[in-house]
């Protein structure tokens, strides 16, 4: 990795985005209470912005201002690119929750094992 | 007319045919008389390509080539000619029959087995033309799923499960080794064409060669070559006209056909002598004819024992192919044709007796011979061609056969032969014995109403069973008499492999 | 005008789709989505036509050239796929318009129409743009929208599938941004062609490109359903309105495989892939998804679920094709994604006028309905027969294309597996034609035939998955093109 310099210094800026996908992974996998699996998918989410944002951070560099001062620049692109994932990430949201309100009307519940014993009844 | 025209207008007719008949379904008379006259056009539209393939033509046509290579053509070649005779000519008596059988058995759903028996001629004769392996198949799939409809005609829990084994058997091995075989095939050579002296020769080495006739003749389930005879008894459950025509003559007839195409004309009888693969099958198709005979011998079902009969003659065919001599292949044609006659004509005796009798059983047959003479001698000429005694077709098949065993000193084909012969004998002599010589039992109450009320106050089947009945084993004499075109266009079949 | 062709056709149902919402009017509504979905099926097939003759096409969004700016680039691969999807996508809005008025509550049906016009969007985003992570962008619509036109199922299980489908979905979505990310990471570019440029000259053995294959490979699979990442897939189709699923069946799929292919062979190139070694991978999971899957689909009493499972099937044999590595094997791939598309949409159309007729598609209350309904299940037994490979059909052109790959890359068992899998489709088909035709009816006379109006563009699918099977110039041909140019690498 001593190629890539403008990589951030030390590799613990890994450790967090894999420690916090990891997380987000779990509680959807874990978790039955659908909200819940919502905020782990949330935070899976987030860990991938991280991974891009430090990405760009390059040692010493400044936010990317043209003038007297500024000489070495952190990468803004991944910035942007996460700009967008971040609204894609909100408006996965939304639709989950509103999925997730239309669940509870239909089902009285937002627990899956609750829904799919509704479902075993019915069937 | 032009020979084009009449190889397209063979597959044409009988499929106008169809839709005819699903439109004039709701008058039974005017359907039939449609059926009948679609029979008789297809004969004569058969008959008239006959001359010019006597005279040598191979009159041919490319419908769809789909990749380069691949394609939808038409060849009518000496082989395929005589097959096509004898379905389409079979197909005016055996509607005659069905119109007889289906009526006097108050049979339900008499337009649909109508419409599914003019598809099922028409795929027969696409097939009897195939010009490449593709087309064979495609005809030969279409013949298997539109036969389903007639083999489980009864509509019962029993028709339905016979018709699935029959379909489960014939679409497993066709799709999973016929297909196989055919990609194989193409990749090997790159073609699927047809070809007097085989394609395979040089592109397909010894033990993998063997493997790839094994694939084919297994994956031509039609041929039932044990172990993939099972679909044939279990196809019994149809209607008889279904088992006269199809389980005799079209269906069983279309898989030893392939079988015979596809050793002349895919592999090549000189490439198979040459490596040598093809020694398993004389013993595969021998031990079928043995087996088969013997299991013949202890079904007291009628139907069923014609079945495994039929099973045994089929791989009568095979053997005869197998050979590969010239001479036997020439004996393996006439088969075709000998064995399609006489069979009709049994099965034809064995409707005729239900319809008439309502007897399904061998042990039931005593002395109803008196009763319906024509039926009973139809069925003893139909078996005597069956064992192969002159003066009936099956003795000269037979004879073309020995022939060519002799000559290539194949003693155990000989042997196979020799003892099958016997067995025939055992099968079939004991109930023309039956029939003529034996008294009556005493009738069996309460078994079934509807059989008390025809016991023993039946004489002979309608007119149109009997009228059938009689042309087709007068066919199997005459062809005893009178081999001349089946000879000649068998041996134009050797004489373009060689 | 031409010029701008590739940006019209994502830009037609984009800028519709506010009007749809505006004018709250469902018959409008579908106006709009029909006019908008013919007009894209007329661009592609200029894209097409230009691309056959004059090479690839490259726009640069806002004049920004690339690999700084947004590349939308159009080679035959594209056109394809574009083609695909905006054929398909007219298709659907021509029969669309009954089924989904008796399928989906009034007041919703103009936004279900929003909905599938983003979906169209997103779709043919997907397949146009030369940038990895503009895709993703276009990705996201086209699965957004696609939640929640799902969603809009009749049956409250349609809201479980959604949001099952979301889930899952996101996920992998996500998990192709953490790849697209590391490769981001090892070369600074984001557009394909740059990035394969710079992937070349990097050392084949750096664990962080493996990485990223794998994270792509993981979330594309997701998106296309590969076995045994399928489970989003036969609830979503089940419970989903009879369009949506003909639509979804036909379209996101597909678009799911192209984005795959683009990656393995275009950013990544074969002989990266090759040496990676996850065709042999591919190869397993997908003959275990073809085998796996028929097998379940036999077992189904709902119809939908039972064509669900078949679609699992079907995308393991275009990954098999795929997996081969070598042309006969891609192009097999390729034509079967076309194939597929015609054939699968064959079947779900006739089913949408079954359940527009009869009101469900449970294969036990469908006894002789083929009496009742001729031609919709005549149609039916034609899309089933391609899904058989029976020759004369589209099916039976993949079919033979990725037995002769299989020959061709020595591969005799997996050839032999094909077709034994296509026996299973045989058992899943022949239930449904034996329930259809040779049962008498347990239902009541009175059902009839179902309109015109989607009697005709199922018939149409049924003639194409006819036509195809018998002149593949413009399918197998294309599919021809386009693999010797994904192996070719990125000209």
């Amino acid at each position: 990795m001593e190629s890539f310099t403008f990589l951030s210094p030390g590799l613990y800026n890994y450790w967090i985005v894999i420690f916090l996908m990891m997380v987000g992974f779990y509680i959807v996998i874990s978790r039955g209470n659908l909200v819940k699996k919502l905020v782990g998918l949330n935070i899976f989410q987030t860990s991938v912005f991280v991974l891009y944002i430090s990405m760009g951070k390059v040692e010493g560099g400044t936010a990317p201002i043209f003038g007297e001062g500024f000489e070495t620049f952190s990468n803004p692109l991944p910035h942007v690119l996460i700009l967008t994932a971040i609204v894609v990430g909100i408006a996965t949201t939304a639709l989950g929750l509103a999925l997730v309100v239309r669940i509870r009307e239909e089902y009285g519940t937002i627990e899956e094992d609750d829904i799919q014993a509704q479902e075993d009844e019915t069937r | 007319m032009s020979m084009e025209l009449s190889i397209l207008l063979s597959m044409i007719i009988p499929a106008v045919g169809a839709v005819l008949i699903a439109l004039t379904g709701k008058i039974p008379n005017v359907r039939e008389t449609v059926t009948l006259f679609t029979a008789v056009a297809l004969f004569l539209n058969v008959l008239s390509l006959l001359g010019p393939v006597l005279d040598g033509a191979t009159p041919e046509i490319t419908l769809i080539e789909m990749v380069p290579g691949l394609s939808i053509a038409f060849k009518v070649e000496p082989l395929g000619m005589m097959f096509s005779l004898i379905a389409s000519g079979l197909w005016i008596l055996n509607s005659i029959y069905s119109i007889g059988y289906m009526r006097g058995n108050k049979e339900k759903h008499q337009t649909r087995f109508y419409i599914c028996f003019a598809v099922a001629i028409a795929a027969t004769l696409g097939l009897a033309y195939s010009a490449n392996l593709l087309t064979l198949f495609i005809f030969y799939e279409v013949l298997t799923f539109s036969t389903y409809p007639l083999v489980s005609h009864k509509g019962d829990e029993n028709a339905v499960k016979g018709a699935r084994t029959y379909l489960g058997i014939l679409v497993t091995t066709s799709v999973g080794f016929l297909f196989f075989a055919i990609a194989w095939t193409f990749s090997a050579t790159g073609t699927l064409d047809f070809v007097n002296g085989g394609i395979l020769g040089g592109k397909v080495e010894g033990p993998l060669m063997g493997l790839l006739l094994m694939l084919f003749i297994y994956g031509i389930g039609k041929a039932a070559v044990m172990p993939v005879h099972r679909w044939l008894p279990a196809a019994m459950v149809a209607p008889t006209p279904v088992s006269a025509l199809l389980h005799a003559v079209a269906v069983v007839k279309s898989g030893v056909f392939s079988v015979v195409k596809v050793i002349v004309y895919t592999f090549g009888i000189d490439n198979l002598v040459a490596s040598g693969s093809a020694g398993w099958l004389v013993w595969v198709s021998g031990f079928t004819i043995i087996a088969a005979s013997m299991v013949a011998l202890r079904q007291d079902n009628l139907k069923r024992r014609l079945a495994y009969s039929t099973i045994s003659q089929l791989s009568y065919v095979v053997l005869a192919a197998a050979i590969l001599t010239p001479i036997s292949a020439v004996g393996a044609a006439l088969h075709i044709a000998a064995h399609a006659f006489g069979k009709i004509t049994l099965f034809f005796a064995a409707g005729s007796i239900y319809t008439a009798a309502h007897k399904t059983e061998v042990s039931q047959l005593n002395g109803i011979g008196w009763k319906m003479p024509i039926t009973m001698t139809a069925f003893a000429i139909g078996a005597l061609s069956m064992i192969g005694l002159p003066p009936t077709a099956g003795f000269i098949s037979k004879w073309y056969i020995i022939q060519g065993a002799m000559s290539s000193e194949n003693f155990l084909a000989l042997g196979v032969i020799v003892l099958s012969t016997l067995l025939n004998a055992g099968y079939f002599l004991p109930i023309i014995y039956a029939a003529f010589f034996k008294k009556e039992k005493a009738a069996k109450h309460g078994h079934d109403g509807h059989h008390d009320h025809h016991h023993g106050d039946h004489g002979e089947a309608p007119l149109p069973i009997v009228i059938a009945i009689s042309s087709t084993a007068l066919l199997t004499i005459l062809m005893f008499f009178f081999p001349d075109i089946a000879l000649e266009l068998a041996q134009k079949m050797i004489g373009g492999a060689q | 005008m031409s010029a701008h062709l590739p940006i019209l056709q994502i830009l037609i149902p984009l800028m519709a789709a506010p009007f749809c919402v505006v004018l709250r009017h469902r018959d409008i509504a579908w106006f709009i989505s029909l006019v908008v979905s013919l007009l894209c099926f007329a661009v592609s097939i200029m894209l097409l036509d230009r691309v056959l003759v004059e090479g690839v096409i490259s726009y640069y969004m806002g004049d920004w050239p690339a690999p700084w700016g947004i590349e939308f680039r159009i080679d035959v691969v594209n056109a394809y796929i574009l083609l695909i999807v905006s054929a398909i996508g007219a298709i659907v809005s021509l029969y669309g318009r009954h089924s989904v008025n008796k399928e989906i509550p009034k007041g919703q049906v103009y936004l279900f129409y929003t909905a599938f016009l983003l979906c169209l969007t997103g779709l043919l985003g997907m397949a146009a743009t030369g940038d990895a992570f503009n895709l993703f962008v276009f990705l996201e619509i086209s699965s957004l929208s696609t939640y929640a036109m799902i969603s809009l199922g009749k049956d409250r299980r349609a809201l479980t599938a959604a949001y099952q489908y979301l889930i899952m979905g996101t996920l992998g979505a996500t998990f192709y941004v953490i790849g697209l990310g590391l490769l981001y990471m090892m070369t600074g570019t984001l557009n394909i062609v740059d990035l394969h440029d710079k992937l070349v000259q990097l050392d084949d053995s750096i664990r962080t490109l493996k990485a990223a294959l794998a994270f792509l490979t993981v979330g594309l699979s997701l998106k296309l359903a590969l076995f045994p990442l399928h489970l989003w897939l036969p609830n979503a189709y089940t419970y989903a309105p009879s369009t949506v699923t003909a639509f979804l069946a036909a379209t996101a799929t597909k678009v799911a495989v192209y984005v795959m292919l683009r990656v393995f062979f275009s950013i990544f190139g074969i002989d990266m892939f090759e040496e990676i070694g996850l065709g042999d991978v591919i190869m397993v999971l997908a003959i275990v998804g073809m085998f796996t899957a028929s097998t379940v689909a036999i077992f189904q009493n709902n119809l939908k679920r039972m064509l669900a499972y078949s679609s699992v099937a079907q995308i393991g044999y275009i990954m098999l094709g795929v997996s081969f590595l070598n042309a006969t094997g891609l192009s097999a791939g390729l034509v079967h994604l076309l194939n597929h598309a015609i054939m699968k949409s064959t079947c779900f159309l006739a089913l949408g006028c079954v359940m527009y007729r009869m009101g469900t598609v449970r294969l036990s209350e469908l006894g002789g309905v083929g009496k009742t309904m001729p031609w919709t299940m005549g149609a039916f037994v034609i899309g089933g027969l391609s899904l058989i490979g029976v020759p004369l059909t589209v099916g039976f052109i993949s079919k033979w294309q990725l037995i002769s790959a299989a020959f061709q890359a020595d591969l005799m068992p997996v050839a032999f597996l094909i077709l034994l899998s296509s026996l299973l489709a045989v058992v899943y088909i022949w239930r449904v034609v034996e329930v259809a035709y040779f049962r008498t009816p347990t239902h009541h006379a009175g059902f009839k035939e179902a309109p015109l109006s989607m009697l005709i563009p199922l018939w149409i699918m049924a003639g194409a998955s006819i036509y195809f099977g018998i002149d593949t110039d413009m399918s197998l041909g294309v599919a021809q093109i386009a693999a010797d140019m994904l192996i070719g690498g990125t000209p």
